[in-house]
């Protein structure tokens, strides 16, 4: 029934995939490091409040923090050991942020809790997304937001179909892929309990035509259930965006400054599923995570990270750089962040580390805009970039309000494809910036 | 852990996106000059090795240009991007085969001086330069730039036998006219008719016209190129060809409404060139999709009007430099709706 749905969404832009590299890697189980970095904000909304004391014993999958707020989660102890600081570190996505350091036993040793339900699909849908709540997790795709806060839509807004986004558009990243390859079952009864706790009997997993072997497991898996259907997508980037992918799936349209609940769709990562189910099987929390690590350096690899452990770590386990590197990149390279230090850990929606040499860093010089068309013509939101960023250039932040900044979903489309490489979506994430403070007052 | 292992020296932090496409101005600059390149062939062949020269010239004259005046303005070089180039062969293009060899100096001179660093250089120009350039020539030597002509090598200026003088267009014009004289009449009708027949060499290029405006085949070839770059889209070309089409056929014609001949109007003059080369400067047309439907069929409109009634027999020119001034508020005032409203 899914075929005759196109597979598309208009606009987007095909940047080379990069990632032959690391998609036929086995997912690797680190060693365990010597000491994690906890920070207490990993997820979108209030930061999460400490519950234990320097000193303090912990094993692996004990709570260190409690909610702050409801759109928040806890953070919990990825391995056995002693809380030695409480402190501001740096934080991979910028700036320091308190930070619980626990400094390793060697032991390993696992919170008691943590035990397999053989029943856990019949438990009521409360208790599930307590237990998600619990577990700390919030959306690994990147954006981090609390998934138990997004399984609870507002019962006006009726959701219809659950959405797993397997699509993994980021150039270079093959965590997504190589999860739905060896966790495929963990996957699939991950969406199945998200499907359960929405009440929802329709469910789209929708993965890129770039990843076949995927496909065809995840179809495998899932055709046991007649209400799962997978749909395999045109390769282009984002088609991993919710308001992309939904259109692509269902041609629904979510409306702008919407959710997609306003289109009876949600839409949740694959890595999430996994983390669902280890939450609801096991009532194991998120204290783990699958992480690309690819580009310059000697072996490029797909790696199972505890949280909290510093990057450092991964890049020695894959051997070190070739060259010395330029830039490092925590995520993909069209919206990732760039790092100064590899003393920042892998945190919940870390999906990757990309490193770039000094020939890959440099675009040439910026030049004034062409009025070519291009980034308009690209922008999946169909917005009008060039008007945008020459608007905030000249100051008149209110102007590019009225040119609909704010719906703007800094997938970086446009300044990827500009020929006079104006840095596009950096000014509109400025006007986005600028309006939301002016709304807040 | 206290230790730093990497120092903010030696990352660079910029912003996201981290990857770019490979295509910059300069490399879209150098793909409009070689697109260029078989009707400049073309016209050598057509028109002799002058038409090369006066392409040169143009070009010298445009670089020279540019680089004094960057210099002058203490800008930084942005010579490399090409684009005066491309504005050099552009403005060659627009002159007859046998204007003297100061025109194209005059010309070009005009375009980059006046018509583009004026404004500030490549970006901030409103009207196309090469066009500009050849209004300032169009109005200061007229009788060069309408008479200069020469015939191709193996025809007639006019594409037809009978008449040696003057270009396809003026032909039609003249003989439009003359249907309304009476002991002129029969006469019109038959040049009207003989003019279907012509039909071959103006696609090929075998008549008189501007250096760069008259073979359609080796323009469309060029034009083949950039579509299939991604450098031009089809929209303005597509609109401003079938709006002279469809209103030729409709106003154009020598027996009252609905008789005029389209594909006549398509393959004469400066439409190709105009349609596929200037029209779709980037800089100095809409940048979203409405506004260049609009251009296009606003170009179109004024060409019509003026082949048919201006007082030049061709109005691609003057009809592209007219709706340039109009793509600041095409591109501002018609708002594109976002993603799902
Ligand atoms: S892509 Fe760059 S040069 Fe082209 S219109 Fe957009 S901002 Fe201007
Ligand atoms: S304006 Fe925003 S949504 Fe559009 S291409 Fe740029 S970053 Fe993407």
């Amino acid at each position: 029934m899914f075929d005759i749905l196109k597979r598309n969404f208009k606009g987007g832009v095909h940047p080379k995939e990069n990632k032959k590299y690391t998609e036929s890697k086995p997912i690797e189980e680190i060693p365990l490091p010597e000491e994690v970095i906890i920070p207490l904000q990993q997820h979108i909304g209030k930061p999460s409040k400490i519950i234990v004391n320097k000193g303090d014993k912990v094993n692996a999958g004990d709570p260190v923090s409690e909610a702050g707020g409801f759109v928040s989660v806890p953070c919990h102890a990825s391995i056995s050991g002693t809380v030695k600081a409480i402190q501001p570190h740096i934080h991979p996505l910028g700036g320091e942020v308190n930070s619980v350091i626990i400094e390793s036993d060697g032991e390993d040793k696992y919170s008691e809790k943590i035990e397999f339900n053989p029943d856990y699909m019949n438990l009521p849908a409360e208790e599930m997304k307590n237990m998600i709540y619990e577990a700390g997790i919030a959306g690994m795709g990147g954006a981090t937001f609390p998934t138990h806060v997004k399984l609870s839509p507002p019962p006006e807004k009726k959701i219809d179909t659950a959405i797993l986004n397997g699509s993994e558009c980021e150039p270079y990243l093959t965590s997504d892929h190589r999860l739905m390859l060896e966790k495929t079952e963990e996957i699939i009864e991950g969406f199945r309990i998200i499907m359960k706790i929405l009440g929802v009997n329709r469910g789209i997993v929708g993965i890129e035509n770039n990843k076949p072997d995927a496909i065809k497991k995840m179809e495998d898996v899932s055709s046991k259930f007649p209400e799962i259907g997978v749909v395999s997508l045109d390769v282009k980037y984002p088609q991993g965006a919710e308001k992309q992918l939904i259109y692509a799936l269902t041609r629904r349209k979510v409306p702008p400054g919407k959710l997609p609940m306003e289109v009876g769709c949600l839409v949740q990562n694959v890595g999430t599923a996994k983390a669902v189910y280890d939450a609801v099987a096991f009532k194991r929390p998120l204290i783990d995570r699958v992480v690309t690590v690819a580009g310059d350096i000697t072996h490029q690899k797909n790696l199972n990270v505890r949280i909290g452990t510093p990057l450092k770590n991964l890049t020695d386990y894959c051997g070190g750089f070739v060259n010395s590197p330029k830039k490092i990149i925590i995520g993909g390279p069209m919206m990732g962040i760039a790092q100064h230090s590899l003393n920042a850990p892998v945190i919940k929606g870390t999906s990757g580390i990309i490193i770039l040499r000094s020939e890959q860093i440099g675009f040439g010089k910026t030049t004034p805009c062409l009025n070519c068309g291009k980034c308009v013509e690209i922008c999946p939101m169909n917005l009008t970039p060039n008007i945008i960023a020459s608007l905030v250039e000249n100051g008149r932040i209110e102007d590019a309000g009225e040119y609909n900044a704010l719906d703007c979903i800094e997938c970086g489309c446009c300044s990827y494809i500009c020929p006079a490489r104006i840095n596009l979506v950096q000014n509109i994430k400025f006007a986005k910036f600028k309006i939301m403070q002016e709304a807040k007052k | 852990m206290e230790e730093q292992i990497t120092t903010k020296e030696i990352l660079s932090v910029s912003s996201a996106p981290h990857i770019r496409a490979k295509d910059t101005t300069q490399k879209i600059m150098f793909a409009v000059v070689i697109s260029l390149m078989p009707a400049l062939l073309g016209s050598v062949y057509f028109f002799g090795v002058r038409a090369l020269w006066l392409t040169l010239i143009s070009i010298i004259t445009a670089v020279i240009t540019e680089w004094t005046i960057l210099k002058l303005r203490k800008v930084e070089t942005t010579l490399s991007n090409g684009s005066a180039i491309v504005t050099g062969i552009l403005l060659a293009f627009n002159l007859p085969g046998g204007v003297p060899w100061w025109m194209p100096v005059a010309g070009s001179f005009f375009a980059i001086s006046i018509g583009k660093q004026a404004f500030g250089g490549l970006g901030f120009n409103p009207m196309n330069p090469a066009l500009l350039g050849r209004a300032f020539l169009l109005a200061s030597w007229p009788v060069h730039m309408t008479t200069d002509w020469t015939a191709p090598i193996y025809g007639t200026k006019s594409g037809i036998s009978a008449i040696t003088t003057a270009t396809p267009l003026a032909v039609l014009k003249e003989a439009i006219d003359n249907l309304s004289v009476e002991d002129k009449a029969q006469q019109a009708l038959q040049t009207i008719a003989e003019l279907k027949g012509s039909y071959g060499n103006l696609f090929l290029g075998n008549v008189g016209g501007c250096i760069g405006e008259t073979s359609v085949l080796l323009l469309l070839i060029g034009a083949i190129y950039l579509l299939y770059k991604g450098y031009i889209n089809y929209r303005i070309p597509l609109s401003y060809i079938a709006t002279v089409a469809i209103f030729t056929y409709i106003f154009g014609g020598p027996n009252g409404n609905f008789s005029g001949d389209p594909l006549f109007h398509i393959l004469s003059g400066g439409l190709i060139v105009g349609a596929f080369f200037m029209a779709t400067d980037m800089v100095t047309s809409p940048s979203t999709s409405k506004g260049q439907w609009i251009f296009g069929l606003g170009c179109g409109i004024f060409t019509v009007i003026i082949r048919r009634v201006g007082g030049y027999p061709e109005g691609v020119s003057y009809s592209i430099l007219l709706m340039n001034l109009t793509t600041p508020l095409l591109d501002r005032y018609l708002k594109v709706k976002p993603f799902g409203s």
